[in-house]
């Protein structure tokens, strides 16, 4: 079973980093990655916050692994606009690659890109698109 | 009261019209339940919910006719509410006097089996092939069944037209069509046969929209009502006759046009886009919630650029218009509503209503299907193509997405194969950001800057040293640092041995001599501050003065200048005594054997290249002592006023 959770947040109202979209596929352990993404949140801002001073680079918006636990690895990616992608991987599921993640992410980010386009959604509400549950969905379910 | 005026309306107030006469009775017997006269509230309520009226129309018509204040439906109370539906679908006020006017037939979106079968039948359009040939084959049965039952055809026919023939724009093209459709039914029969098909298929409400038409065999009565300017909503619920088939997802050529003149008044150009923001207000105008409004968003925006293109609003506006008539919003696009699609079909609507020949509708039906089909595959074969290309060129636009080409293509077809081609005319932050992505070169990285303390920071290390360092530093790199002060007694010693040395040398007198000839050569005037200098520390050590802690260091650097000056000097005085000596010599020995001259030469080329190493030196030497000097001078100063300080207090 893959534990993957997407997790976005946006940084644009800046005290508040509350998640637009969780999706896990286990659904067991949501608690956990929730706080697991929350904690990584900090590991971002640390990297963003470090990354700050240069101009906002495309390839800095991937920001690799943010660390690995015992359990699984954290990943992020961050959008000009200062939303926050996190993906949440099994440890033992080896066989995903850097790569691949990069892949995800860019993928999450077209569909956010797409959601973002439509002129009913408010940005900052939960995102109910189904269309990116569908992407999301395909996404989770390939690598699992 | 109104219930007297309810109950005598029961025949005389409202005159009905043969066919509403017989639409009501027929919803009449629909409701019929309990006891005689009395309808069933709860048929009633679903027949007035079924009128897509918003729920205080519904309840102000039950107020006016009267059965609220009755207690229920009676006759009289049902027609009379039936008409107020009618004029609240027509946009008039409810009230008793309308109920006089002329009034087209209410709408209702469904009777009681219409829902059932509508929902049963999944997504209208993923079944549109099914649906056709099946209801071909269920005609022929449902004109027998319908001989049988044609004594109930009243009861039948008014569940099939819950479309009001009137006043709709697109409905007279409908009737048009109604009669090439029904002589292709061979047969009067078949037209009412075919009433009663729509209850088996998904598209019901739309045949039974043409059923009234042939029902009342007078399109001419439906004529008049053409005309009537409608609100956004009734022309939604007209604009669903998707005559041309079972499929509600097929836009017709009225509807086209209908949605050709909103564009209109929303962008006159209609090669241009329409805002998303525009298009937001225009469609939450038609009342459906929100998420449904998104998610038709998603669907009709192919190019997901934000805008609408017409082609785009039309499909947009047909889900509306689909959704308002309550079919389920389909998870993606069906493959009569996308884009390349509509082309297609105005291509075969102008063709089919003037094919009056015995081949059925549905077999044109079925091959623009087919040809549909294919169309659609080469569209999307095309689609893919220009994905690919609007791939790369939003590989290049985005610049730092390279691999997206291939992993795309893979995906979901039916939202990949819409070109994705991000244009500017949307105003979404996601876009303006990715316009500004767009410049692929990133800026160089930071190298000057140490993340981490580097010790080896040579420019920090200079701009951070120590006066000492830095003198040490600043020395001529020839010069050795400077040695420690337990030294400088050595130094003293050394300089004392030297000078002794020098005085014991043998060379005393070359020295004594050197050093006139220092001081008479220009070059060497420095070695005299300098030997006096050195004579003058030992003098002040010897005098155990050791408040010249500026002399340690200045001596130290003496030190090694003695000593490259002690070899200096050993130079000097080997130069210098071999140049006066062979001067000296030179003149009076009159020996002017070549062999010498040229030794002479060579030894005099020796000591002038030696003589210029000791000028840089010694060069080097005066800079460093007159700043010594200064330091010296000041100490002196210093010392000076502090013993002016400290002799008054000694003589008292």
């Amino acid at each position: 079973m893959l534990p993957f959770t997407v997790y976005f947040s946006p940084d644009v109202f800046f005290p508040q980093n509350y998640p637009l979209y969780i999706r896990s596929v286990p659904s067991q352990n949501e608690l956990k990655f929730h706080y697991t993404v929350h904690t990584s949140l900090d590991v971002v801002e640390e990297k963003v916050s470090a990354v700050g001073k240069s101009l906002a680079d495309q390839r800095e918006l991937y920001l690799g692994l943010l660390y690995p636990t015992e359990d699984y690895k954290v990943y992020g990616y961050v959008t000009n606009s200062k939303v926050k992608f996190v993906i949440v991987v099994d440890s033992s599921n080896t066989s995903l690659r850097d790569n691949e993640i990069r892949s995800m992410f860019r993928k999450l980010h077209n569909s956010f890109t797409d959601v973002m386009c439509n002129p009913f959604y408010n940005p900052g509400d939960p995102i109910l698109s189904k269309a990116f549950n569908g992407i999301v969905s395909g996404m989770m379910v390939q690598t699992s | 009261m109104d219930q007297e005026s309810a109950a005598a309306s029961g025949g005389s107030l409202i005159s009905l019209t043969d066919h509403e006469q017989r639409f009501y009775s027929g919803l009449h017997a629909l409701c019929q339940a309990d006891a005689p006269g009395k309808l069933s509230s709860g048929k009633v309520a679903e027949l007035f919910k079924a009128s897509q009226l918003p729920p205080e129309a519904l309840h102000k018509v039950t107020e006016v006719c009267g059965a609220k204040h009755l207690g229920y439906f009676g006759t009289a109370q049902f027609y009379i509410a039936l008409k107020l539906l009618a004029a609240a679908q027509s946009g008039l006020p409810i009230r008793l006097e309308s109920v006089s006017g002329n009034l087209p037939l209410p709408r209702f979106a469904g009777l009681k089996n219409e829902p059932e079968s509508r929902h049963a039948a999944a997504p209208p359009g993923a079944d549109p092939q099914g649906s056709a040939p099946g209801s071909v084959a269920r005609n022929p049965a449902d004109r027998s069944t319908f001989r049988h039952l044609e004594a109930s055809a009243e009861k039948k026919e008014p569940w099939s037209p819950p479309r009001s023939p009137c006043s709709s724009p697109p409905r007279s093209p409908l009737a048009y069509r109604g009669y090439p459709y029904s002589k292709q039914r061979n047969g009067v029969d078949a037209q009412i046969p075919y009433d009663n098909k729509p209850s088996s298929r998904p598209g019901a409400q739309l045949e039974q929209h043409s059923s009234p038409s042939r029902y009342v065999s007078k399109p001419a009565v439906e004529h008049p009502a053409m005309a009537r300017a409608s609100s956004t909503e009734r022309l939604n619920q007209q604009a669903t006759m998707n005559y041309s088939d079972d499929d509600p997802w097929r836009m017709t050529a009225e509807q086209l046009e209908y949605y050709t003149n909103q564009f209109k008044s929303l962008q006159p150009d209609l090669g241009a886009l329409i805002l998303g923001a525009v298009a937001k207000n225009f469609f939450t105008k038609s009342k459906l919630p929100i998420p449904e409004l998104s998610h038709i968003w998603e669907l009709s925006d192919v190019d997901r650029d934000g805008a609408l293109t017409f082609t785009e609003f039309c499909i947009a506006f047909h889900l509306i218009v689909a959704r308002k008539n309550g079919y389920p919003l389909p998870e993606s696009l069906p493959p009569t509503l996308q884009p390349g699609f509509s082309q297609r079909e105005e291509e075969q609507i102008p063709d089919t209503p003037e094919d009056p020949s015995g081949i059925g509708r549905l077999e044109p039906s079925v091959a623009t299907r087919k040809q549909d089909l294919q169309g659609e595959s080469l569209k999307q074969d095309t689609s893919v193509k220009r994905l690919a290309s609007s791939r790369e060129k939003s590989t290049l636009q985005l610049g730092a997405f390279p691999e997206r080409p291939e992993p795309h293509l893979e995906l979901d077809p039916q939202m990949r194969t819409k070109t994705r081609q991000r244009s500017y005319s949307s105003t979404s932050i996601e876009d303006a950001i990715k316009k500004a992505e767009e410049p692929p070169t990133p800026p160089p990285r930071p190298q000057k800057t140490h993340s981490r303390a580097s010790s080896l920071d040579l420019n920090k290390l200079f701009q951070q040293g120590a006066p000492g360092v830095k003198s040490g530093w600043l020395l001529p790199p020839a010069l050795p640092p400077r040695p420690p002060t337990s030294q400088v007694p050595h130094f003293l010693n050394v300089s004392e041995q030297a000078s002794q040395a020098k005085v014991q040398q043998p060379n005393f007198a070359d020295f004594s001599h050197f050093r006139e000839e220092e001081e008479s050569s220009v070059k060497l005037e420095e070695q005299g501050p300098s030997s006096r200098f050195g004579l003058s520390s030992e003098d002040l050590t010897s005098a155990s003065k050791q408040d010249v802690s500026g002399t340690p260091h200045s001596q130290a650097p003496q030190k090694p200048i003695r000593r490259k000056y002690h070899p200096e000097s050993q130079n000097l005085e080997t130069g210098p005594p071999p140049p006066p000596p062979p001067a000296m010599p030179f003149p009076p020995p009159a020996k002017p054997s070549q062999k010498l001259l040229s030794r002479q030469k060579r030894e005099i080329q020796m000591a002038i290249r030696k003589n210029r190493e000791t000028n840089a030196v010694l060069r080097r030497l005066n800079s460093e002592l007159q700043q010594q000097l200064k330091v010296v001078h000041k100490e002196r100063v210093t010392l000076e006023s502090q013993l002016e300080l400290l002799r008054p207090l000694a003589s008292t």
